[in-house]
């Protein structure tokens, strides 16, 4: 069945927003010490954890990512003193609407993982696909053609009698 | 002499305080009446939809569209109108970025249905009446148009030129929306016809509103004593001022209620409850996780509050998990 074979090839897309002086640093050393992690993450080198803005988090989602996480500095180690402080506020608020749009907890995650800890890259990014493979594919491009399909029905609706339709 | 521009208004999903603001133009309406021929005005004057069908295809000059589209017959009329006319503005926050009908996108189709029609305290329905796309009785069959799984703003059925925003539109903007399409320099296409600056530049409480400040918590106006010439952000009443569009005469901050967001965005903004929950979020005073959840409790509804106006039209439309049919 085509369904079963697209979900026996599919794997977890994440987009992981990493900050310049700690995590990317750390995934770097992950790379460099060749330290294996699942390979379905896509980083993006920010400055700072707080330099991510909502809006990314959900156009990630938008553009079909089925898991983002966002990497910062430990609490006290931001380059930026408090970056991470706006982080983990907003992180707190945009979980809260996410999970009122239908997006699980488990997609969206925040995780402090400091320039020398590359094993921490790892055990974060395989339990994230660990569970993201649980929960299947978000994939929302497909959701909203799918939305607008019912669109597509029109000719035939109002292809019935027409001369008596009053439009109030 | 030439002839004047042919103007349509049509209303889809709204309340009809667009249609209103219409009507407030007053004076300015004689004035609009003179240079234009209305030629389709529903709420107003007697004409059918068989008598736009008649007209040449972009015979219409504007097509002023008021309410998100819900039914199907909505998405017909805009299509028809948007065949008819040269140019389609989008007017009004439920046109623009889908308004209060929009937040409708939190629930399934047969959620509303149930309640509307079985669970409405004020409802007494023994039968469980649905209304039918189609019914036949003795022969005949009477036809209703279908309500859609989503609600859309106008620009996701059909392409739109122009958005006069707010909830409802202004007069003054309006009229100046009006003039500038009927001076015959169009602006490029998409433009939103009001200021592309945030609120708070416009606001008269601007020069009280702090640079840096920490939020303990958000009070709500019903129940706050507000100082009428304060920044209500520095008096931790939520504001949707630094992430609204301008040009509206900061009409709700001088009634001393804060802003609510209806005239959507800056060009520069995709989603508008994002970057509001940006801006104040990261001011909480909180550091740890227990008393930063403390603060956002203070904040009930933020779905409804941060995307009041524009669910229908942000990023994400509508809750993922709900169904299609
Ligand atoms: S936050 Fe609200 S009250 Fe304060 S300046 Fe902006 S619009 Fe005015
Ligand atoms: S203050 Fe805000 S909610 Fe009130 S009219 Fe202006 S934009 Fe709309
Ligand atoms: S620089 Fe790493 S979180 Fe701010």
């Amino acid at each position: 069945m085509e369904l079963k074979s697209q979900n026996d090839t599919w794997k977890p897309r994440i987009v992981a927003f990493f900050c310049n002086w700690c995590t990317y640093t750390a995934a770097d050393l992950a790379g460099v010490s060749r330290i294996k992690h699942e390979p379905n993450v896509r980083v993006i080198r920010v400055m700072c954890s707080g330099r991510v803005d909502p809006q990314f988090v959900i156009d990630a989602f938008v553009k079909g990512a089925d898991g983002v996480l966002i990497g910062g500095c430990h609490i006290g180690d931001c380059h930026y003193i408090d970056g991470n402080h706006k982080t983990i506020r907003r992180f707190a608020m945009l979980k809260r609407i996410l999970k009122d749009m239908g997006i699980e907890d488990e997609r969206f995650r925040l995780e402090w993982i400091s320039a020398s800890e590359g094993e921490k890259v790892k055990t974060v990014t395989n339990d994230m696909v660990e569970k993201l493979e649980k929960l299947g594919p978000l994939g929302l491009p497909k959701k909203f053609i799918a939305w607008d399909e019912e669109m597509n029905h029109l000719e035939l609706e109002i292809s019935k009698p027409k001369e008596e339709i009053e439009h109030v | 002499m030439s002839e004047k521009p042919k103007v349509a208004f049509y209303w889809c999903a709204s309340c009809g305080g667009c249609e209103e603001s219409i009507v407030d133009l007053a004076e300015g309406l004689l004035d609009v009446i003179e240079k234009v021929d209305i030629v389709f005005w529903p709420v107003a004057m007697d004409f059918k939809t068989s008598d736009v069908e008649a007209m040449a295809d972009k015979s219409i000059f504007a097509s002023f569209i008021n309410g998100c589209i819900r039914t199907s017959e909505q998405e017909e009329m805009a299509h028809l109108l948007r065949k008819k006319s040269k140019v389609v503005v989008a007017y009004g926050s439920c046109a623009h970025t889908g308004g209060i009908p929009g937040l409708a996108n939190q629930f399934a189709r047969e959620q509303i249905l149930t309640y509307v029609y079985d669970e409405a305290p004020t409802v007494t329905n023994e039968n469980k009446v649905r209304p039918e796309v189609e019914h036949r009785m003795n022969g005949a069959s009477v036809t209703l148009p279908a309500f859609r799984n989503v609600v859309r703003t106008l620009d996701q059925v059909i392409d739109v030129d122009y958005y006069i925003p707010g909830c409802a539109p202004t007069p003054k903007i309006a009229q100046e929306a009006l003039q500038i399409l009927l001076s015959g320099e169009l602006p490029p296409n998409a433009t939103v016809l009001a200021p592309d600056i945030a609120l708070c530049d416009q606001c008269p409480r601007k020069d009280s509103k702090p640079e840096e400040f920490e939020y303990h918590g958000f009070k709500r106006p019903q129940w706050t004593d507000i100082d009428p010439e304060k920044c209500f952000l520095a008096q931790e009443i939520f504001c949707m001022g630094p992430a609204t569009r301008g040009g509206c005469e900061s009409l709700c901050i001088g009634g001393n209620m804060p802003c609510t967001g209806c005239f959507g965005p800056t060009c520069r903004v995709k989603d508008q409850g994002a970057k509001i929950l940006s801006s104040i979020c990261s001011a909480l005073s909180a550091k740890d996780k227990d008393e930063i959840e403390k603060i956002l409790d203070s904040i009930p509804d933020p779905l409804g509050t941060f995307y009041r106006y524009g669910l229908a039209g942000s990023l994400l439309r509508r809750n993922v998990k709900l169904p299609v049919s």
